[in-house]
């Protein structure tokens, strides 16, 4: 910075380079950021500006679209629908912790026949895409009466199907010292006492990376909601708020849908502000180990 | 070898007793090894090998959930290649991957190039151009993303003032696909992460030699740069390919539910998503799902193939477990 002073009207090539760098960086960060602000601005408009005005933050702002949602839609109230995601992705965070970090510690610190092979199916799962098992998953739950239930989008998260998850972890459990766990199995611990007391606490950050992108994978869901649950009491948020469109035809109560975008989005905007590290750290080692 | 790592008084004491202790402690680690596996293996036989054999089956099937599935040869197969809606649907999705992904992975690349130069901020901008890829499948998004692409709205008055008017993107089926290319490049930050991450580990001291050498930046790029983050692109062209195939919810949201106009983005899925769930063609959608997974093993074994020939793995560091 200082050296600024001896050549103060010409910028040198280091100087130009960081002013490019922050213009182009500041150029990116307002088309990323657009789309985000125009929802936080919309919501505070009346129906009939959202899509015309160019203003991105109104003049007069509105709050009607949002005590509009207090009222519900189709007798239902808003709460009910984040409840049901609330159940839905809590529920699933506690599965894939459980289940993924059971299988992991399996691949990472238990030699047993089959251990090479299983992994590769495991990787293979990973690829795989989804759209195969849909119809016969649903064939089954169909036949099992549980349609209409959150079982079909649970438990699968309690059986370990999300592989990516099972592999963040056994990276994780691989790169932990193995003198730890050696040393407790001569003072006699069994697996699950070097599982419970020692891996895991060892892997909580692997487990908090785990546990928020399966929060926000099923709190964004939409298809599964779309093809299990067909009663609008049980409608997840992402679900809920076709029933804006649906109802009121495409326009109608556009200040109603809008707001409810971002009251929708903003669940997972925290979780994002509150651990970007884990979030972006865990989906980095993610590709660099693959 | 492990025996003699995990207990080696045992080893040393009683010599002849150890191959039944190794046998005794193999089957011990094999019984806790399947118990902790049981629920990915109850998950894997129940929820995924099953309904494959099961969609493979029913491919084969004339099937509508509540009658008996009846076999019916090649049939759907058939049928699907002579639908014209299906070939609409094939040629959607081909040109949404196509154009989608390597623009977002151009994008992803060219913005990590430009943070990975370390200066103030890069925490924080990477953070924010990740945040799209957290939302950007939100049913949320997709109705931002109607909005600002509808007739008379933000892109549509941008663009005219440079002389494009496409009218409402949504509306049009010349450009409504285009609309939903916007929307995943716009979550560009996802392998933009991963590429940094693969350009920190680039060594320093290369790009000190290369310059030395007289190499110019883009010799540098060329020469140093690709060939190091070679495994980290391949991974992410991998993902992001056999992730767009998939593309569902923004299609479904975006265009109004029918993935129209004009079936304009009638993508693989939706399709699917139609034949199975409205028209209760199971057995017709099996065998829709059974092409796509056939056609993203093509894809993914091609890569596989290709990268043989450009991917530079530095130092094989696989170690033996």
């Amino acid at each position: 910075m200082s050296a600024t002073t001896t050549k103060p009207l010409s910028l040198n090539r280091k100087q130009t380079g960081s002013l490019a760098w922050h213009i182009g960086s500041l150029l990116v960060l307002a088309v990323v950021l657009y789309p985000v602000l125009w929802v936080i601005g919309a919501s505070f408009k009346p129906s009939k500006d959202i899509i015309n005005s160019l203003q991105l933050f109104p003049s007069h702002p509105i709050l009607a679209n949002f005590k509009g949602l207090a009222d519900g839609i189709a007798d239902i109230s808003i709460w009910t629908f984040f409840q049901n995601s609330l159940f839905y992705a809590g529920g699933a965070v506690v599965g894939i912790l459980i289940s993924c970090s059971l299988t992991a510690y399996a691949f990472a610190k238990i030699r047993f026949t089959g251990r090479n092979l299983l992994f590769s199916l495991m990787i293979g799962t990973l690829l795989l895409p989804y759209h195969v098992l849909l119809i016969p998953q649903y064939v089954m739950f169909q036949k099992l009466e549980l349609i209409n239930t959150y079982v079909p989008l649970l438990l699968g998260k309690y059986l370990a199907t999300e592989a990516f998850f099972v592999f963040l972890m056994v990276q994780f459990m691989r790169n932990l010292p193995r003198e730890l766990d050696e040393a407790a199995r001569i003072d006699g611990c069994g697996h699950f006492r070097i599982y419970w007391s020692i891996v895991l606490p060892l892997c909580r950050p692997a487990l908090i990376t785990s546990a928020i992108f399966t929060f926000i994978n099923a709190w964004n869901d939409f298809m599964g909601p779309l093809i299990y649950l067909n009663e609008p009491g049980k409608y997840t948020v992402s679900l809920g708020m076709m029933m804006f469109r649906d109802s009121d035809g495409v326009a109608a109560n556009y200040g109603g849908l809008i707001a409810m975008s971002l009251v929708a989005l903003l669940p997972v905007l925290l979780f994002f502000l509150a651990f970007q590290r884990y979030l972006i750290d865990g989906m980095a080692t993610s590709g660099l180990k693959g | 070898m492990t025996l003699v790592k995990d207990s080696p008084t045992a080893t040393r004491k009683v010599r002849p007793a150890a191959p039944a202790a190794v046998k005794r402690r193999g089957r011990r680690e094999n019984l806790a090894g399947y118990l902790f596996m049981s629920p990915w293996i109850a998950g894997f036989l129940l929820l995924t090998a099953g309904p494959m054999v099961a969609s493979l089956y029913f491919a084969f099937t004339d099937y509508n959930l509540f009658n008996t599935p009846k076999w019916v040869g090649l049939d759907n197969f058939t049928k699907m290649f002579d639908d014209p809606r299906w070939q609409k649907s094939v040629e959607v999705t081909a040109k949404y991957v196509i154009i989608g992904t390597p623009l977002k992975l151009l994008l992803a690349l060219g913005v990590a190039l430009l943070l990975a130069q370390s200066r103030r901020g890069q925490a924080f901008y990477r953070a924010a151009f990740y945040a799209p890829s957290l939302i950007g499948a939100s049913v949320s998004v997709a109705f931002v993303w109607r909005s600002i692409f509808s007739d008379n709205a933000v892109v549509d008055r941008t663009l005219s003032v440079f002389g494009i008017h496409a009218g409402g993107w949504v509306g049009n089926p010349d450009w409504i696909l285009y609309c939903l290319v916007a929307l995943t490049v716009w979550q560009f930050g996802a392998p933009m992460v991963i590429f940094l991450a693969g350009l920190k580990q680039v060594p320093r001291e290369l790009y000190e030699a290369a310059e030395m050498d007289g190499a110019g930046p883009f010799r540098r790029f060329w020469n140093i740069t690709l060939p190091m983050i070679s495994p980290v692109l391949f991974f992410n062209i991998l993902l992001e390919t056999i992730h767009s195939f998939q593309i569902f919810g923004s299609a479904y949201v975006v265009s109004n539910t029918y993935c129209g106009p004009a079936d304009a983005t009638l993508v693989y899925t939706c399709y699917l998503y139609q034949q199975g769930f409205k028209n209760a063609q199971m057995g017709f959608a099996s065998a829709m799902a059974w092409m796509l997974l056939l056609a993203v093993a093509l894809v993914t074994a091609v890569l596989f193939w290709s990268q043989k020939k450009w991917v530079h793995y530095e130092n094989d560091t696989e170690d033996a477990r």
